[in-house]
């Protein structure tokens, strides 16, 4: 006999319910908005996801996250020097917009509130699927961030850096990207801080017809942040996206990846680095979907886990009946440093067409001792030589990109990371 | 300035014997070659000196400069001043030759008590060594190694061994895979860089390597043992002759 009964919320759960209440009358949002944070509220009543949701098994969500705190009015955030100079900063500070935003030719920029209180942003705000928990959680609390259009035909010289940047309590941030027919950008998602908090933050990208983008989600949260994040995008016909991750922070973070090729001879690409130290537990999981045919994807992913972490990378690519020609290729390799370090891999391609080339790949390697014997037989010392392999598996996938000055402002991040944990 | 004594070591792995009861000296200014069969232990004895952990010396030592180095880690060995130019020079990926060869020859310089090289004098040396070499300065902007023909990975490992400076170089078959003209090149850079303060080890299968490199001594290797040693005479002795008659007369 099965007696099912509501399992005993915890502390997480509680607090969570517990902030919207008290928050309700500060969030922004006409009455659909207002109607979409009462649904996305009730899902988290029903429990955060646990290893029994398959979406979530590598990350048990309900058990990793154990404390929430509150939320920090007073606390400051301030704002960073961009990772590439002169780029045009629109910060969101301990979850709240700047008005005084740069302004450049063919680029509209809106405070996300003013589209929570005009309720022109309540579509995006439905959950993807029924185990979005990220999306129930900032759908619920989200009361800023930014709304950029950038006009048809722009094609701007400078990226345009999205901070966001916490100082402790809790952010909940949504950034949302319009990228206009023919408009090339470049665009860095940066994700900081210094707090023991928790941050939501939702970002969607629409990109119209021969649109040329390359987002960069740079996540440099403290070991004392969980960031729970989503990028969702459409690739209209011609379309090129380009997606860098670059997971360097962070005491537990997810970061989901769902895109849609929505017209033919749209390309994405996907390239993540995900560095994983201490006790800290970092996922990415995407959900791609061919939608549409002739549409092309690669995706590869690069991992270092060192000390007692944990990582996971979940690949899901969906090819729709009628999405003939698709090409899509994924791998997934992981460098492993330590013996308590764990990383799960979970590629998944599901078809319905049957005119496709589609592979993927995951392997999990220690340092070649090979390489290493090689360095170090020219005086490079065992350290600084692991030190170089180690640079090198990442710093590959970050070359690939092209463009000097981001390879060069992802390298600098790079260097950052390894100063602190080499 | 090298002294190998009644050396033995086997493969960690599985514990075969490879070096059984090996004794050699080779003085400084020396060019010593070593000659032998497959499977006498040429290469393994290049490995055992820049100190690879796949090998285990069971008994005796090996002294350089008068003392031991068998406590002492690839690293530190490269550092003394012992450089081994690879058969197969490994291909690393993602590793920038430029930064590299940096990195390997500041570790040197820190190793003397000397101040790290300025970028300015660093790219002077790189490009001179290169062009001693005939090396296209292109393909040291790639990473390590990578996507070189095996002629270029052995002139790599000689512009290495002349930036690196070190006092014992030790050749695993760098005649492997070379054809004429490059073997005439690396040959003369290897010539360039003989002094009355450098030994060289040269490992080799064929008497033409020694046609260009022309060497003080030659020791023949035989089931991890030096069977005969002589002269510059040896090595055209063994290229008429075969290795049958020594072998036989060892026995």
């Amino acid at each position: 006999m099965n007696i099912h009964t509501q399992p005993q919320r915890t502390p997480a759960e509680t607090a969570l319910i517990d902030a919207f209440g008290d928050r309700l009358s500060l969030l922004p949002g006409d009455g659909a908005v207002m109607l979409k944070r009462d649904d996305a509220i009730e899902a988290i009543k029903h429990g955060l996801p646990t290893r029994r949701i398959e979406s979530w098994h590598y990350t048990d969500l309900r058990r990793l996250l154990s404390v929430v705190p509150d939320f920090d009015p007073t606390a400051m955030a301030k704002v960073f020097a961009p990772i590439v100079e002169g780029s045009a900063v629109l910060p969101v500070l301990n979850g709240k917009s700047d008005v005084k935003v740069p302004v450049l030719d063919g680029v509209t920029v809106q405070s996300l509130s003013e589209k929570l209180v005009d309720g022109s942003i309540a579509p995006g705000l439905d959950p993807y699927g029924s185990d979005d928990a990220i999306g129930a959680l900032n759908t619920a609390f989200v009361a800023d961030g930014y709304f950029v259009d950038i006009a048809d035909g722009t094609e701007l010289e400078k990226p345009i850096e999205l901070q966001n940047v916490q100082a402790g309590g809790q952010t909940h941030v949504r950034l949302a990207v319009r990228v206009g027919a023919g408009a090339k950008a470049v665009i860095v998602e940066r994700q900081a801080g210094d707090g023991a908090a928790l941050v939501s933050s939702v970002s969607q990208l629409v990109l119209g017809e021969g649109a040329e983008v390359t987002w960069l989600i740079v996540q440099e949260q403290p070991e004392t942040a969980t960031h729970l994040a989503q990028f969702k995008a459409h690739i209209g016909k011609n379309a090129k996206l380009t997606l860098f991750v670059m997971n360097a922070g962070g005491k537990l973070v997810r970061q989901e990846v769902m895109v849609k090729t929505t017209g033919e001879g749209a390309d994405f690409k996907l390239r993540g680095i995900n560095l994983l130290a201490g006790d800290t537990h970092g996922d990415v999981t995407m959900v791609l979907d061919h939608a549409v045919p002739h549409t092309t994807s690669t995706e590869v992913i690069r991992n270092v886990v060192t000390g007692k972490a944990r990582g996971v990378f979940q690949g899901r690519i969906n090819v729709h009946q009628y999405a003939q020609k698709t090409n899509a290729k994924m791998a997934c390799n992981t460098l492993l440093l330590s013996d308590d370090g764990e990383f799960s891999t979970k590629p998944e391609l599901e078809i319905f067409a049957d005119d496709v080339v589609c592979g993927h790949g995951a392997t999990v390697t220690e340092i070649d001792h090979d390489h290493l014997f090689y360095l170090m037989a020219r005086g490079v010392d065992e350290k600084s030589a692991r030190g170089l392999l180690v640079k090198a598996f990442v710093a590959e996938v970050i070359e690939e990109l092209d463009d000097e000055t981001i390879v060069e402002a992802l390298e600098a991040r790079l260097d950052e990371w390894f100063v602190t944990h080499g | 300035m090298l002294e190998i004594k009644n050396l033995h070591a086997r493969i960690v792995d599985d514990g075969t014997e490879i070096i059984r009861g090996l004794n050699l000296t080779v003085k400084a200014g020396e060019v010593a070659a070593i000659m032998g069969p497959n499977g006498s232990g040429k290469s393994t004895l290049s490995y055992i000196l820049a100190g690879r952990e796949d090998y285990e010396v069971t008994e005796g030592d090996i002294l350089y400069n008068g003392q031991s180095i068998l406590e002492m880690d690839p690293a530190e060995r490269a550092t003394s001043g012992i450089f081994l130019a690879f058969q197969y020079p490994m291909e690393i990926p993602g590793v920038a030759t430029m930064e590299f060869l940096k990195v390997a020859m500041n570790e040197q310089r820190k190793a003397r008590g000397e101040e790290p090289l300025k970028i300015p004098e660093f790219l002077k040396r790189v490009k001179e060594a290169a062009a001693s070499l005939s090396m296209d300065m292109a393909m040291l902007k790639r990473p390590l190694n990578v996507g070189f023909s095996g002629g270029e990975k052995k002139r790599a490992e000689i512009l290495q061994m002349k930036l690196l400076e070190p006092k014992l170089c030790v050749l695993d078959e760098t005649d492997s895979g070379l054809d004429i003209d490059a073997l005439k090149i690396v040959s003369d850079g290897v010539n360039a860089l003989r002094a009355p303060d450098r030994a060289f080890l040269v490992i080799t299968h064929y008497q033409r390597l020694l046609e260009h490199i022309v060497p003080d001594s030659v020791h023949v290797l035989y089931k991890g043992q030096v069977i005969k040693s002589g002269d510059k005479s040896l090595a055209l002795d063994l290229e008429a002759n075969g290795y049958a008659g020594v072998i036989g007369e060892a026995a």
